[in-house]
Protein backbone atom coordinates (compact mmCIF):
# COMPACT_ATOMS: atom_id res chain seq x y z
CA UNK A 1 0.00 0.00 0.00
CA UNK A 2 2.97 2.35 -0.39
CA UNK A 3 1.67 3.84 -3.60
CA UNK A 4 0.36 7.34 -3.84
CA UNK A 5 -3.10 8.12 -5.20
CA UNK A 6 -4.42 11.56 -6.02
CA UNK A 7 -7.73 13.21 -6.76
CA UNK A 8 -7.80 16.35 -8.89
CA UNK A 9 -9.95 19.12 -7.49
CA UNK A 10 -11.70 21.33 -10.02
CA UNK A 11 -15.39 21.03 -9.29
CA UNK A 12 -17.23 20.89 -6.00
CA UNK A 13 -18.11 17.28 -6.80
CA UNK A 14 -14.40 16.39 -6.65
CA UNK A 15 -14.47 17.09 -2.91
CA UNK A 16 -16.72 14.04 -2.51
CA UNK A 17 -14.36 11.98 -4.66
CA UNK A 18 -11.42 12.97 -2.47
CA UNK A 19 -13.34 12.10 0.69
CA UNK A 20 -14.32 8.72 -0.72
CA UNK A 21 -10.79 7.75 -1.74
CA UNK A 22 -9.33 9.04 1.53
CA UNK A 23 -11.88 7.12 3.58
CA UNK A 24 -11.27 3.90 1.63
CA UNK A 25 -7.53 4.14 2.22
CA UNK A 26 -8.06 5.03 5.89
CA UNK A 27 -10.33 2.01 6.31
CA UNK A 28 -7.73 -0.26 4.70
CA UNK A 29 -5.05 1.04 7.03
CA UNK A 30 -7.34 0.13 9.93
CA UNK A 31 -8.72 3.44 11.22
CA UNK A 32 -11.94 3.20 13.26
CA UNK A 33 -15.22 4.93 12.50
CA UNK A 34 -14.51 8.12 14.44
CA UNK A 35 -11.06 8.60 12.93
CA UNK A 36 -12.43 7.86 9.46
CA UNK A 37 -15.00 10.59 9.94
CA UNK A 38 -12.32 13.00 11.17
CA UNK A 39 -10.03 12.22 8.25
CA UNK A 40 -12.92 12.70 5.81
CA UNK A 41 -13.74 16.07 7.37
CA UNK A 42 -10.12 17.17 7.11
CA UNK A 43 -10.05 16.12 3.46
CA UNK A 44 -13.25 18.10 2.82
CA UNK A 45 -11.70 21.17 4.34
CA UNK A 46 -8.46 20.89 2.34
CA UNK A 47 -10.27 20.12 -0.91
CA UNK A 48 -12.79 22.89 -0.40
CA UNK A 49 -10.01 25.42 0.15
CA UNK A 50 -8.55 24.41 -3.23
CA UNK A 51 -11.95 24.57 -4.90
CA UNK A 52 -12.83 27.98 -3.38
CA UNK A 53 -9.53 29.85 -3.41
CA UNK A 54 -7.24 28.20 -5.95
CA UNK A 55 -9.75 26.78 -8.41
CA UNK A 56 -7.43 23.94 -9.39
CA UNK A 57 -5.26 21.53 -7.47
CA UNK A 58 -5.06 18.01 -6.10
CA UNK A 59 -5.24 16.01 -2.91
CA UNK A 60 -2.92 13.00 -2.62
CA UNK A 61 -3.01 10.11 -0.16
CA UNK A 62 -0.31 7.79 1.00
CA UNK A 63 -0.24 4.98 3.53
CA UNK A 64 2.91 5.50 5.55
CA UNK A 65 4.96 3.64 8.11
CA UNK A 66 7.39 5.04 10.64
CA UNK A 67 9.22 2.86 13.17
CA UNK A 68 6.33 0.71 14.29
CA UNK A 69 3.53 3.19 13.58
CA UNK A 70 1.26 3.15 10.60
CA UNK A 71 -0.60 6.13 9.33
CA UNK A 72 -2.12 8.12 6.52
CA UNK A 73 -0.46 11.10 4.92
CA UNK A 74 -2.50 13.61 2.94
CA UNK A 75 -1.00 16.31 0.76
CA UNK A 76 -3.09 19.11 -0.75
CA UNK A 77 -1.34 21.09 -3.50
CA UNK A 78 -2.53 24.01 -5.60
CA UNK A 79 -1.05 26.75 -7.81
CA UNK A 80 -3.48 29.34 -6.53
CA UNK A 81 -2.77 32.82 -5.20
CA UNK A 82 -1.17 31.51 -1.99
CA UNK A 83 -1.87 32.72 1.50
CA UNK A 84 -0.48 36.07 2.52
CA UNK A 85 -1.09 35.98 6.26
CA UNK A 86 -0.38 32.43 7.37
CA UNK A 87 -0.53 33.29 11.04
CA UNK A 88 -3.95 34.80 10.48
CA UNK A 89 -5.52 31.80 8.76
CA UNK A 90 -4.08 29.56 11.47
CA UNK A 91 -5.74 31.62 14.16
CA UNK A 92 -8.84 30.26 15.87
CA UNK A 93 -12.00 32.08 15.01
CA UNK A 94 -10.56 33.76 11.92
CA UNK A 95 -12.02 31.69 9.09
CA UNK A 96 -14.83 30.20 11.13
CA UNK A 97 -16.39 33.50 12.08
CA UNK A 98 -18.25 33.62 8.78
CA UNK A 99 -19.51 30.08 9.24
CA UNK A 100 -17.16 28.76 6.57
CA UNK A 101 -16.37 25.58 8.45
CA UNK A 102 -13.52 24.26 10.51
CA UNK A 103 -10.82 26.17 8.68
CA UNK A 104 -7.17 25.21 8.82
CA UNK A 105 -7.03 25.22 12.64
CA UNK A 106 -9.80 22.62 12.48
CA UNK A 107 -7.76 20.49 10.08
CA UNK A 108 -4.83 20.74 12.45
CA UNK A 109 -7.00 19.52 15.33
CA UNK A 110 -8.44 16.63 13.34
CA UNK A 111 -5.01 15.32 12.36
CA UNK A 112 -1.82 14.55 14.28
CA UNK A 113 0.69 16.43 12.14
CA UNK A 114 0.26 19.56 10.10
CA UNK A 115 2.63 21.42 7.83
CA UNK A 116 1.93 24.28 5.45
CA UNK A 117 4.07 26.00 2.84
CA UNK A 118 2.61 28.92 0.96
CA UNK A 119 4.15 31.65 -1.17
CA UNK A 120 2.16 34.51 -2.51
CA UNK A 121 1.50 33.88 -6.19
CA UNK A 122 3.05 30.42 -6.04
CA UNK A 123 0.34 28.34 -4.49
CA UNK A 124 -0.01 26.38 -1.30
CA UNK A 125 1.05 22.95 -0.12
CA UNK A 126 -0.43 21.47 3.02
CA UNK A 127 0.73 18.14 4.40
CA UNK A 128 -1.12 16.39 7.20
CA UNK A 129 -0.66 13.01 8.87
CA UNK A 130 -2.90 10.88 11.02
CA UNK A 131 -1.33 8.02 12.94
CA UNK A 132 -3.10 4.79 13.74
CA UNK A 133 -3.39 4.29 17.49
CA UNK B 1 -7.35 4.94 26.32
CA UNK B 2 -8.09 2.85 29.39
CA UNK B 3 -10.32 5.53 30.92
CA UNK B 4 -12.29 5.72 27.71
CA UNK B 5 -12.86 1.97 27.81
CA UNK B 6 -13.92 2.24 31.39
CA UNK B 7 -16.35 4.90 30.30
CA UNK B 8 -17.69 2.64 27.58
CA UNK B 9 -18.44 -0.04 30.17
CA UNK B 10 -20.03 2.59 32.34
CA UNK B 11 -22.03 4.04 29.47
CA UNK B 12 -23.25 0.61 28.41
CA UNK B 13 -24.47 -0.12 31.91
CA UNK B 14 -26.21 3.24 32.15
CA UNK B 15 -27.86 2.77 28.78
CA UNK B 16 -29.03 -0.74 29.67
CA UNK B 17 -30.37 0.52 32.97
CA UNK B 18 -32.29 3.31 31.29
CA UNK B 19 -33.74 1.12 28.56
CA UNK B 20 -34.94 -1.28 31.28
CA UNK B 21 -36.36 1.20 33.78
CA UNK B 22 -36.93 4.44 31.78
CA UNK B 23 -36.10 5.99 35.05
CA UNK B 24 -34.95 9.54 35.91
CA UNK B 25 -32.06 8.23 37.99
CA UNK B 26 -30.35 6.85 34.86
CA UNK B 27 -30.95 10.11 33.01
CA UNK B 28 -29.36 12.03 35.85
CA UNK B 29 -26.34 9.78 35.54
CA UNK B 30 -26.27 10.45 31.80
CA UNK B 31 -26.04 14.13 32.64
CA UNK B 32 -23.12 13.40 34.97
CA UNK B 33 -21.50 11.36 32.22
CA UNK B 34 -21.81 14.27 29.82
CA UNK B 35 -20.21 16.71 32.29
CA UNK B 36 -17.45 14.27 33.06
CA UNK B 37 -16.79 13.87 29.33
CA UNK B 38 -16.53 17.61 28.84
CA UNK B 39 -14.03 17.85 31.68
CA UNK B 40 -11.91 15.33 29.81
CA UNK B 41 -12.28 17.10 26.46
CA UNK B 42 -14.25 14.28 24.91
CA UNK B 43 -16.01 15.57 21.81
CA UNK B 44 -19.57 14.69 20.75
CA UNK B 45 -18.55 12.30 17.98
CA UNK B 46 -16.72 10.16 20.54
CA UNK B 47 -19.84 9.94 22.67
CA UNK B 48 -21.81 8.83 19.65
CA UNK B 49 -19.16 6.27 18.94
CA UNK B 50 -19.47 4.96 22.49
CA UNK B 51 -23.24 4.87 22.06
CA UNK B 52 -22.96 2.86 18.85
CA UNK B 53 -20.54 0.40 20.43
CA UNK B 54 -22.79 -0.01 23.44
CA UNK B 55 -25.82 -0.58 21.20
CA UNK B 56 -23.91 -3.21 19.24
CA UNK B 57 -23.10 -5.02 22.45
CA UNK B 58 -26.61 -4.82 23.83
CA UNK B 59 -28.27 -5.65 20.50
CA UNK B 60 -25.92 -7.87 18.49
CA UNK B 61 -28.77 -8.35 16.01
CA UNK B 62 -29.17 -4.62 15.34
CA UNK B 63 -30.23 -4.11 11.68
CA UNK B 64 -27.35 -2.86 9.56
CA UNK B 65 -29.47 0.08 8.31
CA UNK B 66 -29.74 1.35 11.86
CA UNK B 67 -26.03 0.96 12.29
CA UNK B 68 -25.41 2.88 9.07
CA UNK B 69 -27.67 5.64 10.32
CA UNK B 70 -25.47 5.89 13.41
CA UNK B 71 -22.42 6.48 11.25
CA UNK B 72 -24.37 9.18 9.50
CA UNK B 73 -25.10 10.85 12.84
CA UNK B 74 -21.46 10.54 13.87
CA UNK B 75 -20.35 12.27 10.68
CA UNK B 76 -22.68 15.20 11.30
CA UNK B 77 -21.25 15.69 14.78
CA UNK B 78 -17.62 16.11 13.68
CA UNK B 79 -17.99 19.85 13.04
CA UNK B 80 -19.68 20.36 16.37
CA UNK B 81 -16.75 18.60 18.01
CA UNK B 82 -14.37 20.95 16.26
CA UNK B 83 -16.38 23.98 17.27
CA UNK B 84 -16.27 22.73 20.86
CA UNK B 85 -12.50 22.37 20.77
CA UNK B 86 -12.14 25.79 19.22
CA UNK B 87 -14.34 27.20 21.95
CA UNK B 88 -12.08 25.64 24.59
CA UNK B 89 -8.98 27.11 22.93
CA UNK B 90 -10.57 30.55 22.69
CA UNK B 91 -11.59 30.37 26.31
CA UNK B 92 -8.05 29.66 27.36
CA UNK B 93 -6.90 32.56 25.24
CA UNK B 94 -9.46 34.80 26.89
CA UNK B 95 -8.22 33.85 30.34
CA UNK B 96 -4.71 34.66 29.21
CA UNK B 97 -5.80 38.08 27.95
CA UNK B 98 -7.65 38.74 31.17
CA UNK B 99 -4.61 38.05 33.29
CA UNK B 100 -2.44 40.17 31.00
CA UNK B 101 -4.93 42.95 31.38
CA UNK B 102 -4.89 42.77 35.13
CA UNK B 103 -1.10 43.01 35.07
CA UNK B 104 -1.47 46.08 32.85
CA UNK B 105 -4.06 47.55 35.20
CA UNK B 106 -1.70 47.14 38.14
CA UNK B 107 1.06 48.73 36.15
CA UNK B 108 -1.20 51.63 35.32
CA UNK B 109 -2.03 52.06 38.98
CA UNK B 110 1.66 52.36 39.77
CA UNK B 111 2.34 54.65 36.82
CA UNK B 112 -0.49 57.03 37.53
CA UNK B 113 -0.32 56.95 41.29
CA UNK B 114 -0.39 60.33 42.95
CA UNK B 115 0.09 61.21 46.57
CA UNK B 116 -2.51 63.33 48.26
CA UNK B 117 -0.42 66.09 49.83
CA UNK B 118 -0.77 67.39 53.37
CA UNK B 119 -1.43 71.09 53.49
CA UNK B 120 -1.85 73.23 56.55
CA UNK B 121 -5.35 74.60 56.68
CA UNK B 122 -6.63 72.64 53.69
CA UNK B 123 -8.49 69.35 53.87
CA UNK B 124 -8.25 67.22 50.75
CA UNK B 125 -10.24 64.16 49.71
CA UNK B 126 -9.82 62.19 46.48
CA UNK B 127 -11.27 59.00 45.01
CA UNK B 128 -10.96 57.48 41.55
CA UNK B 129 -12.54 54.16 40.63
CA UNK B 130 -12.42 52.60 37.14
CA UNK B 131 -15.57 51.11 35.61
CA UNK B 132 -13.54 48.39 33.90
CA UNK B 133 -10.08 47.14 34.71
CA UNK B 134 -8.26 50.11 33.26
CA UNK B 135 -9.01 53.65 34.40
CA UNK B 136 -9.65 56.31 31.76
CA UNK B 137 -9.88 59.00 34.43
CA UNK B 138 -6.82 60.63 35.84
CA UNK B 139 -6.10 62.97 38.68
CA UNK B 140 -2.84 64.31 39.90
CA UNK B 141 -1.58 66.52 42.71
CA UNK B 142 1.51 68.70 42.30
CA UNK B 143 3.01 70.64 45.14
CA UNK B 144 5.48 73.38 44.31
CA UNK B 145 8.16 75.03 46.43
CA UNK B 146 6.20 78.24 46.74
CA UNK B 147 3.39 76.63 48.69
CA UNK B 148 0.87 76.08 45.93
CA UNK B 149 -1.08 72.98 45.15
CA UNK B 150 -1.82 72.03 41.54
CA UNK B 151 -4.68 69.64 40.90
CA UNK B 152 -5.44 68.04 37.55
CA UNK B 153 -8.55 66.01 36.75
CA UNK B 154 -8.83 64.51 33.30
CA UNK B 155 -11.08 62.16 31.39
CA UNK B 156 -10.41 60.39 28.12
CA UNK B 157 -13.56 60.04 26.06
CA UNK B 158 -13.62 56.30 25.67
CA UNK B 159 -12.76 53.62 28.15
CA UNK B 160 -10.47 50.67 28.57
CA UNK B 161 -6.99 50.10 27.23
CA UNK B 162 -6.75 52.91 24.64
CA UNK B 163 -7.92 55.45 27.21
CA UNK B 164 -5.42 54.13 29.72
CA UNK B 165 -2.53 54.35 27.27
CA UNK B 166 -3.52 57.91 26.52
CA UNK B 167 -3.55 58.80 30.20
CA UNK B 168 -0.05 57.48 30.75
CA UNK B 169 1.13 59.88 28.07
CA UNK B 170 -0.61 62.83 29.73
CA UNK B 171 0.95 61.96 33.04
CA UNK B 172 4.47 61.87 31.61
CA UNK B 173 4.02 65.14 29.78
CA UNK B 174 2.95 66.76 33.02
CA UNK B 175 5.92 65.28 34.84
CA UNK B 176 8.23 66.81 32.29
CA UNK B 177 6.96 70.34 32.92
CA UNK B 178 9.26 72.59 34.98
CA UNK B 179 8.75 72.31 38.69
CA UNK B 180 8.20 75.96 39.33
CA UNK B 181 4.73 77.33 39.63
CA UNK B 182 2.76 77.14 36.41
CA UNK B 183 -0.51 78.80 35.64
CA UNK B 184 -3.44 76.50 34.76
CA UNK B 185 -3.92 78.17 31.37
CA UNK B 186 -0.26 77.63 30.46
CA UNK B 187 -0.40 73.99 31.51
CA UNK B 188 -3.48 73.31 29.42
CA UNK B 189 -1.98 75.07 26.42
CA UNK B 190 1.19 72.97 26.63
CA UNK B 191 -0.74 69.75 27.10
CA UNK B 192 -2.98 70.65 24.21
CA UNK B 193 0.06 70.78 21.92
CA UNK B 194 1.30 67.41 23.18
CA UNK B 195 -2.07 65.76 22.66
CA UNK B 196 -2.58 67.36 19.27
CA UNK B 197 0.77 66.01 18.07
CA UNK B 198 0.60 62.54 19.59
CA UNK B 199 -2.94 61.31 19.87
CA UNK B 200 -5.27 60.03 17.21
CA UNK B 201 -7.87 62.65 16.31
CA UNK B 202 -10.72 60.33 17.23
CA UNK B 203 -9.66 60.46 20.86
CA UNK B 204 -10.65 63.36 23.07
CA UNK B 205 -9.25 64.32 26.41
CA UNK B 206 -10.86 66.82 28.74
CA UNK B 207 -9.06 68.33 31.70
CA UNK B 208 -9.77 70.65 34.57
CA UNK B 209 -6.68 72.18 36.10
CA UNK B 210 -6.71 74.16 39.33
CA UNK B 211 -3.99 75.88 41.31
CA UNK B 212 -4.56 76.63 44.97
CA UNK B 213 -2.32 79.28 46.46
CA UNK B 214 -2.19 78.64 50.18
CA UNK B 215 -0.66 82.06 50.92
CA UNK B 216 -3.52 84.23 49.77
CA UNK B 217 -6.14 81.45 49.41
CA UNK B 218 -6.86 82.14 45.80
CA UNK B 219 -7.90 79.32 43.48
CA UNK B 220 -6.95 79.71 39.81
CA UNK B 221 -8.52 77.37 37.29
CA UNK B 222 -8.93 76.62 33.60
CA UNK B 223 -10.76 73.90 31.81
CA UNK B 224 -10.37 72.09 28.51
CA UNK B 225 -13.95 71.04 27.85
CA UNK B 226 -14.10 69.22 31.16
CA UNK B 227 -17.18 68.52 33.26
CA UNK B 228 -17.70 71.68 35.36
CA UNK B 229 -16.89 71.34 39.04
CA UNK B 230 -18.76 72.91 41.94
CA UNK B 231 -17.90 75.55 44.46
CA UNK B 232 -19.48 75.66 47.90
CA UNK B 233 -19.83 79.08 49.55
CA UNK B 234 -19.76 78.42 53.27
CA UNK B 235 -21.14 81.83 54.21
CA UNK B 236 -24.25 81.61 51.98
CA UNK B 237 -24.49 77.82 52.26
CA UNK B 238 -24.83 77.67 48.49
CA UNK B 239 -23.28 75.77 45.59
CA UNK B 240 -22.28 77.38 42.33
CA UNK B 241 -20.84 75.85 39.19
CA UNK B 242 -17.10 76.09 38.54
CA UNK B 243 -17.24 76.34 34.79
CA UNK B 244 -14.47 77.62 32.58
CA UNK B 245 -15.35 77.25 28.92
CA UNK B 246 -12.48 75.88 26.81
CA UNK B 247 -11.84 73.50 23.92
CA UNK B 248 -11.10 69.81 24.63
CA UNK B 249 -7.41 68.92 24.31
CA UNK B 250 -5.94 68.02 20.93
CA UNK B 251 -8.43 69.61 18.55
CA UNK B 252 -6.27 72.47 17.25
CA UNK B 253 -2.60 73.12 17.95
CA UNK B 254 -3.04 76.72 19.11
CA UNK B 255 -6.00 76.55 21.47
CA UNK B 256 -5.97 79.14 24.24
CA UNK B 257 -7.46 78.70 27.67
CA UNK B 258 -8.89 81.43 29.82
CA UNK B 259 -8.01 81.41 33.47
CA UNK B 260 -10.45 82.20 36.23
CA UNK B 261 -9.88 82.99 39.86
CA UNK B 262 -11.92 82.43 42.99
CA UNK B 263 -11.05 83.64 46.47
CA UNK B 264 -11.51 80.83 48.93
CA UNK B 265 -13.03 81.83 52.28
CA UNK B 266 -12.78 79.63 55.37
CA UNK B 267 -15.20 76.69 55.11
CA UNK B 268 -15.49 77.04 51.33
CA UNK B 269 -15.13 73.91 49.22
CA UNK B 270 -13.86 73.17 45.71
CA UNK B 271 -15.32 70.06 44.09
CA UNK B 272 -13.72 68.61 40.99
CA UNK B 273 -15.11 65.55 39.25
CA UNK B 274 -15.54 63.60 36.04
CA UNK B 275 -18.74 62.81 34.17
CA UNK B 276 -18.77 59.39 35.83
CA UNK B 277 -20.19 61.27 38.82
CA UNK B 278 -22.68 63.56 37.13
CA UNK B 279 -23.83 61.00 34.58
CA UNK B 280 -24.64 58.28 37.05
CA UNK B 281 -27.62 56.28 36.02
CA UNK B 282 -30.32 54.70 38.04
CA UNK B 283 -31.73 52.08 35.72
CA UNK B 284 -32.29 53.98 32.46
CA UNK B 285 -32.60 57.35 34.12
CA UNK B 286 -29.71 59.80 34.33
CA UNK B 287 -29.61 61.47 37.72
CA UNK B 288 -30.34 65.19 37.93
CA UNK B 289 -27.50 67.61 38.72
CA UNK B 290 -29.37 68.65 41.89
CA UNK B 291 -29.11 65.09 43.14
CA UNK B 292 -25.31 65.26 43.02
CA UNK B 293 -25.41 68.45 45.07
CA UNK B 294 -27.85 66.91 47.53
CA UNK B 295 -25.57 63.96 48.11
CA UNK B 296 -22.54 66.22 48.46
CA UNK B 297 -24.40 68.34 50.97
CA UNK B 298 -25.53 65.31 52.90
CA UNK B 299 -21.95 64.20 53.54
CA UNK B 300 -20.40 67.64 53.86
CA UNK B 301 -20.00 67.44 57.61
CA UNK B 302 -17.40 64.66 57.22
CA UNK B 303 -13.65 65.14 56.71
CA UNK B 304 -12.94 65.51 52.97
CA UNK B 305 -11.61 61.97 52.41
CA UNK B 306 -14.53 60.34 54.20
CA UNK B 307 -16.88 62.62 52.33
CA UNK B 308 -15.71 61.53 48.84
CA UNK B 309 -15.77 57.88 49.92
CA UNK B 310 -19.33 58.14 51.21
CA UNK B 311 -20.49 59.94 48.06
CA UNK B 312 -18.90 57.21 45.97
CA UNK B 313 -20.59 54.52 48.04
CA UNK B 314 -23.92 56.20 47.52
CA UNK B 315 -23.62 56.29 43.73
CA UNK B 316 -22.14 52.82 43.56
CA UNK B 317 -25.19 51.49 45.34
CA UNK B 318 -27.51 53.59 43.20
CA UNK B 319 -26.06 51.87 40.11
CA UNK B 320 -26.34 48.39 41.58
CA UNK B 321 -22.57 48.19 42.10
CA UNK B 322 -21.94 48.29 38.35
CA UNK B 323 -20.18 51.50 37.37
CA UNK B 324 -20.86 52.49 33.77
CA UNK B 325 -18.10 55.05 33.65
CA UNK B 326 -14.91 55.75 35.55
CA UNK B 327 -15.67 57.76 38.68
CA UNK B 328 -13.37 60.48 40.03
CA UNK B 329 -14.21 62.98 42.75
CA UNK B 330 -11.92 65.44 44.51
CA UNK B 331 -12.87 67.75 47.36
CA UNK B 332 -10.66 70.58 48.65
CA UNK B 333 -11.87 72.46 51.68
CA UNK B 334 -10.36 75.42 53.39
CA UNK B 335 -10.59 74.68 57.05
CA UNK B 336 -12.50 77.08 59.27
Amino acid sequence: MDFQSCVNIKKEWDIVGARQLGRDIAKKIGFGTVDQARIATAISELARNIYLYAGDGKVCFEAIEDMNKRGLSIIAIDDGPGIEELSQVMEDGFSTSGGLGAGLPGVKRLMDEFDIVSEQGQGTEIKVVKWLR
Amino acid sequence: MSTLKLDLENYKELLKEYIRTKDEQALYQAEQFSKHSMQHNISPEEIINIHVQALQEIYPEMPSDIQASMNFLLETMISYGLAYQEHQALREKQLELKSELSVAANMQKTLLSTVKPDFDGIDIGAISVPAKQMNGDYHHFVQDQEGSLGIAVADVIGKGVPAALCMSMIKYSMDSFPHKRMEPSVILESLNRVVERNVDSSMFITMFYGLYNSDDHKFYYSSAGHEPGFYYHHKDEKFSELDAPGLVLGVTPDAEYRQYVQTVEPGDMIIMLTDGVTECRQGDRFIEPEEVLEILEKHMHLPAQQMVEQVYKHFEKLQDFQLRDDFTLIVIRREV
